[in-house]
């Protein structure tokens, strides 16, 4: 369920737009962090209500894109760029370096729910490959040992 | 090496240059005013004069599109930005937004005045957190100082600016595939002309819009404070000023580089420190994933990075994203990891572009695997030809062309991958399944 501050900040949101339906990609964000980085059933239900869209027009647009998340994923999900210019500067050993470490298979989460390990397409960061976002940041010029105090911090 | 004037990335360094009374100290909204107080013909004509063309990829003049939107046109339209950027080797717009937010949002106050728009909204994809986070500061500082909202700069000229987040779609930064998802739409390009009209004429929620990349709107800041002419100066032929490059894979010092458009590739090589520890090159793609490479020889290393060059030797200056391979990679294998983003991206809309793009994926597979015949090179041939200018939007040609390119100049690469017999194998093999069945 939306918070009322959650409400308030989608009616706020719907003022910036000549058509409701404007709001959806900014709603679904917001339905996503209220609803724990994933978007069921229930969350694309109350954005076509709030936003009075037709549910299944809502879910095709959800489905579209990849960052609304359609099944729960780790507390923190790693995403790795492996496009070509960070697979040049070693991008598919970092996934396995991490991979390695966490004890997962790329695409996996780890048993207790913490990390979600993925390739990634180009992040926009191709003159700091290899690269990687996690959540909101990015991490640039990947190390090895950069990795190691990444994942070491986060485990905490 | 020739000298580089820094035009955009003047004040790159400067500490807390996001921050508005740090831009405001080194020539910040000097260009807004100025423009403010000029005719909005006046303005279109500097833009034309500097040269000015689109940095997203294509290359068209600025100055046609700012005219087409329809004079004392009084209802609803739109400036829109493009800050997408997806297309691999391609990292500028990121750093722009990051260091300096509100030079774009003074380049958004010159564009809107100049179309005489009210409503501007800047489409950032969703990975950009960081740049959305500075982007929604800047233009929060500029509606506190009356530089947005209300008769900003104490003129009678009104102004809103939106910062809107996308969700993870390469395809979204085709610009009406941008326009369907800020709509609320799924990201699918719509009917172009003839079928339909330019988006200067119909464009977001069916109203006059333009839409440039990011670097566009930016670079028309200098361009109003130093004049059309005096950027003109920069560059020759059709690619005048600077432009923004972004130099990556292996070199010794990769990053974004600001370079006079026509700089010879050798020179931007040599200032991204040379080839990674020495080690020899063997190709480079110009211009973003999406456009063909070429061997790192003499011949083109020498060649001037600018629209024209580039064309005329069949690749394109793209966005910018200028990208070494030494030779430890193998060209093959890094085609096979483009199209695999490509077939990944394509939204499926027509069938040139959905069937093709996963035709060369798995063909692509195939070689890499061992398994490669003879005659799919042929193939690869076909399927880049039958995409080439018969799918719905450019995504397809972006697709086919890095193979075209990659099958022009490392063909060798390819052959050598392929067994041997499988030619004569191929031919006296007895016809699978359909005859068996008979
Ligand atoms: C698949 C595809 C992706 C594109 N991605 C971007 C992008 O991320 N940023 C961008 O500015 N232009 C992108 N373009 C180009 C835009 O369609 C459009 O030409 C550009 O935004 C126009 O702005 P400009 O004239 O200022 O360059 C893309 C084009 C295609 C076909
Ligand atoms: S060319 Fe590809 S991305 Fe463009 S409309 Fe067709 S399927 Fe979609
Ligand atoms: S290719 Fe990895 S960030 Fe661009």
């Amino acid at each position: 369920m939306f918070t009322a501050e959650a409400k308030e900040q989608l009616d706020n949101i719907i003022k910036k737009y000549p058509t409701k339906k404007a709001a959806l990609l900014p709603a679904l964000w917001l339905a996503q962090e209220q609803y724990g980085g994933w978007l069921p059933a229930d969350a694309m239900r109350e954005v076509a209500g709030y936003l009075e869209l037709p549910p299944a027009e809502v879910e095709g647009v959800a489905t579209f894109y990849t960052m609304y998340n359609k099944e729960p994923i780790g507390k923190h999900h790693i995403e790795v760029c492996h496009n070509i210019a960070c697979m040049v500067r070693g991008s598919d050993d970092i996934i396995d370096y991490i991979g390695a470490k966490l004890g997962i298979e790329k695409g996996a989460t780890t048993a207790d729910g913490k990390f979600t390990l993925n390739g990634a397409e180009c992040l926009g960061a191709c003159a700091n490959a290899p690269c990687m976002m996690i959540k909101d940041k990015y991490y640039e010029d990947l190390t090895p040992a950069k990795v190691d105090a990444i994942i070491d911090d986060l485990k905490k | 090496m020739s000298e580089q004037p820094q035009i955009l990335f003047k004040y790159r360094n400067v500490e807390n240059y996001s921050n508005i009374d740090v831009y405001s100290q080194h020539e910040g909204y000097t260009a807004a005013k100025k423009a403010l107080s000029m005719e909005q013909d006046a303005i279109i004509e500097e833009i034309r004069i500097s040269g000015l063309r689109g940095r997203g990829g294509a290359g068209f003049p600025t100055f046609i599109k700012w005219n087409g939107i329809p004079k004392n046109w009084d209802s609803p339209h739109y400036l829109v930005i493009n800050a997408d950027e997806g297309e691999p080797g391609t990292a500028k717009d990121r750093e722009l937004m990051n260091k300096m937010p509100h030079m774009l949002v003074e380049g958004c106050i010159i564009a809107s005045w100049a179309i005489r728009a009210h409503s501007c909204y800047i489409y950032v994809r969703g990975e950009y957190v960081e740049p959305i986070n500075a982007l929604r500061k800047a233009v929060a500082e500029a509606y506190a100082k009356g530089y947005l909202g209300k008769g900003i700069f104490g003129t009678s000229f009104d102004l809103d600016i939106v910062v809107h987040s996308g969700a993870g779609s390469y395809e979204c930064g085709e610009e009406s595939a941008l326009m369907s998802s800020l709509m609320g739409e799924r990201g699918m390009p719509r009917h172009k002309p003839p079928s339909a009209p330019l988006p200067v004429i119909s464009g977001v929620w069916n109203s006059p819009t333009i839409i440039n990349n990011v670097e566009t709107i930016a670079t028309a800041v200098p361009i109003i404070n130093m004049g059309g002419a005096e950027y003109a100066k920069f560059g020759s032929g059709r690619s005048l000023g600077t432009k923004l490059f972004t130099v990556s894979g292996h070199v010794n010092k990769p990053a974004n580089y600001e370079f006079i458009l026509g700089t010879p590739i050798r020179e931007i090589l040599e200032t991204a420190g040379g080839p990674l520890n020495g080690k020899p090159l063997k190709f480079f793609i110009p211009g973003g994933s999406s456009t063909p490479m070429f061997p790192a020889t003499d011949k083109f290393l020498d060649l001037p990075l600018d629209y024209e060059t580039m064309m005329a030797n069949g690749s394109m200056l793209g966005s910018g994203g200028l990208m070494f391979f030494n030779e430890d990679v193998s060209v093959p294998a890094l085609m096979t990891r483009l199209m695999h983003f490509y077939a990944h991206e394509s939204c499926g809309k027509c069938t040139p572009c959905r069937e093709g793009t996963s035709w060369l994926t798995k063909i692509h597979d195939r070689i890499m695997a061992g398994g490669g015949r003879h005659e799919d090179l042929d193939i690869l041939l076909d399927i880049c030809n039958n995409i080439g200018g018969r799918s719905f939007c450019a995504l397809g040609d972006a697709a086919a062309m890095p193979i075209q390119g990659a099958l022009k100049h490392f063909r060798h690469e390819y052959e050598a991958l392929i067994p041997s017999q499988s030619l004569s194998k191929r031919i006296f093999a007895p016809l699978p399944l359909a005859t068996a069945a008979h």
